[in-house]
Order: C-alpha cells, then structure tokens, then sequence
C-alpha cells in the first residue's frame, strides 16, 4: 500500500457519499440561487434545489453540453460575483469558443489538493521537486500541477514547455525529482535527453505525470524506457476544473476520481440514461465544491468504463479507466470509426520506428483516404528499398487488421515530423467535411 | 583482416520534394567534397540517394547539420577490366554461392580501362573472400 495525501482517499465508501450528497444538494442551491442558464433549465423541468434528496436524484438534473458554456461565454456560468473570483483559465478554442473556468481562492485549494493526491500517487512527496513542463498560461496544466506541488509543499520547478534542451539541462541541474507534461511532450524529452547523450540513469527523475491527451499503454512503455522513470496517468479538462479530476496510483489499474469533489457517472451517449459499473459509456462529471464554476452533469464526449473494485493501493475512490477515445477524436474513415489511439497502439509494437506518427485523412473524389507519416529510428538500414518498403507493409498489415480499413503508411526521416510541446497534433482532417 | 577492405557509402534518405537532389548535391560542393560515385533508388513517395566521397565523415556532418537522414553503410567495390564479359565472373560467383545482390551501380575509374562496381551484399566479409579466391580485384577507399 503506497502513500496517501489525505484521509478522504481512503474513506469508506459510505462516508464519501454522505460527503458527496451534502456537496450535491449545496451545489444545485448555489447554481439555481446564482447561475440563470441552469435556474431557467431546472426551472423548465420542474426542479427545485430541496427535490434532490438522494445521490440518485442527480439523474433528475440536467446535462450540459460544451456548446452550453459557448454560448455563455464569457463569465455566464459563474455562480459568483467576479470580485471574487482569483484566476481565470480558459481552453485554447482551436474546435470553437473558448470555455472559460473560473476560480476561488477555494476552488484553487482544492484544485491543488486534487494534484496534491495525484502527485501522492505517483510517489512523490514534501521532499521532491516538480519539473512542470506543462504550458503556464491560460491552459490549465501548468498551473494546475504548479497548485499541487504548491499545496504538497513540494519544490516546484515552473518550467513551462518549450526550450527542450534547457528542459534537459534542469533536470540534470537541479535535479527535478518528477516531471509533469503532456505524454507526447516526455516523449519528446526524453528523446532530446538520448540525443545530447545523456544516460537517462544517470538522472534523479523517477516519475512523470502526463495527461492533457490522449496517450496508450504503450506510448507509457516508451517513455518509461527513454526516461527510465515510471509514468503515471491524470486526467482532467477545463470545463470541470483542470488536471487532477482523476489519478493513477501505483496500481496503475484505471485512475482514481477525486470522489469528495466531483461526482462521476458514466450514461448512454444516444439516451442519456445512466449505466451501471463496468459498463462502457460517455463520462459525465458534476462538481460538488466548486464555488466559481459549478457545473452540473458536463458531457465529456469521452468514452470509459468505471469500476468500485478495490485497489491494492488502499484508496476507495471509485476507478476510470483510460478513455478508450474521446467521441470528438473518433474519426469516421470510409464509414468505419477509426480511434487515433488504436493507430498509436499499433505503431508502438515496432522497434524501429520512433513514437512520432501523423494521421493525414483526406477525400479523394468521393473516397476517404487515410495515410499515416511515421519516423524511422535513427541507425533504421536505409540503403535498401525493399527494407523500408517491407517495414511499410508490415505495418500496414498490422494497422489494417486492427483497424479494419487500408492505411497508406509513409515512413519519413527522423525529426522530420514537428515535435509538440503542449498537446500534440496528432490527426490532420482535410476533408473539410462541415465547411 | 582489416576493415578498409570495404568501402563506406553514405546513404542519403530523401523525401520526394523539387529540389531536395540539388540541394544536397549543393552542400557537399560547399564542402569541396569530391563525389567518386553516385546512384539514386527512387519510389513513388521517397529517394534514396548512394554516394561514394572522398571524406565520408565530413560529408555525413555537413548533411545531417543540414537536416539530412544520413547513414554510412559498408559496401563491398571491385574492381574490373573495362571489357565484356568483365563483370560477369563476379556475379556468377555469387549466384552460385546463394548470395544476393541488394543493388549495385557502377562507374569507370580515372584509370583507363578499369570500371567499378559497389556491390552491396547481406554478408560483406563472406562475398569478399568468395570474389578473391575467383581472382577479383576487392578495392579499397583510397583506390576510388
């Protein structure tokens, strides 16, 4: 059993509702008391805060959608008056309006203490340094880690992203314990760490946090050999608060929902209704303390299974496993649904091609083509056509029996596809299907 | 047995874009290096261009400082008579011996009346030993 950060981990599973219920009803109080989108909503079905009596009667409320908090934006959904509001972030808005999040000095506290956990989890503690390479800004990963760091009393090295050599440099110098970035971004250091000819061993670094994307199992094996480190998973978005939303513990067996501040259901996208445990399905958050930004019921998009099982590690948060996809990424290619994480599971069983791939969908006439662009390893034999041709079509083979449909695969040059320092570009749609 | 026995060729990875040939044939030229020998392989979505320096390690530097996907591979290069019939005897051997040819390219040395091959083999020690017992002429670096 491996360290907690506080008591409410590991409390049972009767007081962790009690806990939530009280939040829940506080929470439909605040938001019909002080946001008008959700008092016209419960308004229109009938709903009032004192109807919630139960955990179960969440399914009575509300969901809301991302266009819900488009369309508000700005501050619409802010319960509170902006005096009291301490930071502001907001998503980048490359797929539409921004969502913007707001904060209490509460909010922050917790939000701190959520990644204070997750950090707990990943093995760290009081005495460690975090390396955050994650985009300080707007984004809420940077400064999300930067809370939990700050509230674990940890040492926080603010690095941001970006200047990857210097990245490497810190964490010989200063002798950053454990790094928190997006996974394509570790991969990238570690990468960087190989080419300046540095022995990962030889660098105090034992964990990473990485999220903010979507990342496989296998992805995790790679840059826990390029790093020699363990990786472990977080996971959060903006509209709900940030990172920290939900952890991995060194079970590494799904990640841990912070339970006494958000409540977590997982329904049926087309109905809307609620699905029991173990069964997959979209993943809907509701916040139970938040103050700034409460929000009820939030659609992710993304697809997952929970599960009450207990953890060897000793938490008795309820567990998600890795979203399988988020419906937003799903790519739909000659009629079939392609996940760019089914791709990446497949392209990481090669040794030598790097783990820098493009997914390039384009229409040709009336037909979809898909084309994958992927890197050699350095030192891959070259010199010979037919060695490269047949690593081509052993991956499109294997890319083709897992994803049902024919690949073109591209092998290019090493460091020819653009690195990301925050979330990376993983998929180029150019058919400009709703345009 | 001594490696220089073989002959280090630099392999170039080129995508197929206008102008990538000229402009790696433009940085060694910068570099006042001496092409003895050139062959380029293309596919519909990418080249791959063969080269034989005078300064191989020089060469490799300038190109991947440039951003150049290079290699250095040992290839095996005899030397024959610049007549019919010449390159013949090498190859039979080899067929016989089960050994394939990957690719090969050949160009006529300074030396009036001599041609080389480069010959890339899977086994470079092994075809050496078989194309000098049948008597033919294994060239060094120096000699190109």
């Amino acid at each position: 059993m491996g360290k907690t950060y506080d008591k409410m981990e590991t409390a049972s599973l009767d007081e962790i509702q009690a806990y939530q219920l009280d939040g829940l009803q506080k929470t439909v109080k605040h938001i019909y008391e002080h946001v008008p989108f959700y008092r016209s909503k419960l308004d229109d079905l009938g709903i009032l805060p004192e109807d919630i009596h139960s955990l179960d009667d969440i399914q009575k409320l509300p969901f809301t959608y991302k266009q819900d908090l488009r369309d508000t934006y700005p501050f619409g959904m802010f319960a509170v008056p902006k005096k009291q509001v301490a930071r502001i972030h907001a998503s980048s808005g490359t797929t539409g309006k921004p969502v913007v999040s707001g904060y209490t000095q509460n909010d922050l506290d917790m939000w701190g203490r959520c990644c204070a956990r997750a950090i707990t989890a990943a093995g760290g503690s009081a005495a460690d340094s975090i390396h955050i390479s994650y985009g300080y800004g707007l984004f809420t990963g940077g400064l999300g880690l930067h809370e939990g760091a700050r509230i674990l009393g940890a040492t926080c090295i603010p690095v941001s992203s970006g200047n990857t050599q210097r990245q490497v440099r810190i964490l010989q110098d200063f002798g950053s314990d454990i790094l928190a970035c997006t996974p394509s971004y570790a991969a990238y250091i570690g990468e960087t760490v190989r080419e300046l000819g540095i022995d990962p061993h030889t660098l105090p670094l034992r964990a990473g946090i990485f999220g903010a994307e979507p990342w496989t199992e296998e992805m995790r094996h790679e840059i826990e050999e390029l790093l020699d480190i363990k990786a472990y998973d977080i996971y959060g978005l903006t509209e709900v608060m940030g990172p920290g939303v939900s952890y991995e513990c060194e079970e590494q067996h799904g990640m841990h929902v912070n339970e006494d501040y958000f409540f977590v259901e997982v329904i049926d996208p087309a109905t809307g209704r609620q699905l029991p445990e173990g069964e997959q399905g979209e993943l809907v958050f509701t916040s139970l303390r938040k103050e700034a930004f409460p929000i009820i019921r939030y659609r992710t998009r993304d697809l997952c299974r929970l599960s009450r099982r207990p953890c060897s590690c000793g938490r008795n948060f309820i567990r998600m496993e890795k979203p399988q996809g988020r419906t937003d990424d799903m790519l739909i290619i000659r009629g079939v649904n392609v996940f760019p994480s089914e791709v990446e599971s497949v392209l990481m069983q090669f040794d030598n091609i790097a783990p820098v791939y493009q997914i390039i969908v384009d229409r040709v006439g009336a037909l979809d083509t898909l084309e994958i662009l992927i890197e050699m390893k350095e030192g891959f034999a070259f010199d010979v056509v037919r060695a490269v041709e047949a690593q081509e079509r052993k991956i499109t083979a294997a890319l083709q029996s897992t994803l049902q449909i024919s690949p073109k695969v591209r092998l290019v040059s090493p460091k020819t596809i653009k690195r990301s320092e925050g979330k990376a570009v993983r998929v180029i749609d150019n058919r400009k299907l709703y345009k | 047995m001594e490696t220089n026995k073989f002959i280090r060729q630099l392999t170039v990875f080129v995508e197929n874009q206008p102008g990538r040939l000229a402009d790696i044939i433009g940085i060694l030229s910068e570099g006042e290096i001496d092409i003895r020998a050139l062959s380029v392989a293309d596919t519909t979505d990418f080249g791959i261009l063969r080269l034989i320096v005078n300064h191989p390690n020089q060469a490799e530097r300038e190109l991947s400082a440039a951003g150049y996907t290079v290699n250095q591979t040992e290839v095996l290069g005899i030397g024959i008579d610049d007549q019919p019939g010449g390159l013949h005897v090498a190859l039979e051997a080899l067929k016989e011996a089960n050994i394939s040819v990957e690719y090969m390219y050949a160009f006529v040395s300074r030396k009036v009346g001599t041609a080389f091959v480069i010959i890339r083999v899977a086994d470079n020690a092994a075809a050496r030993e078989l194309l000098q017992s049948k008597g033919v002429r294994i060239l060094n670096g120096e000699e190109l």
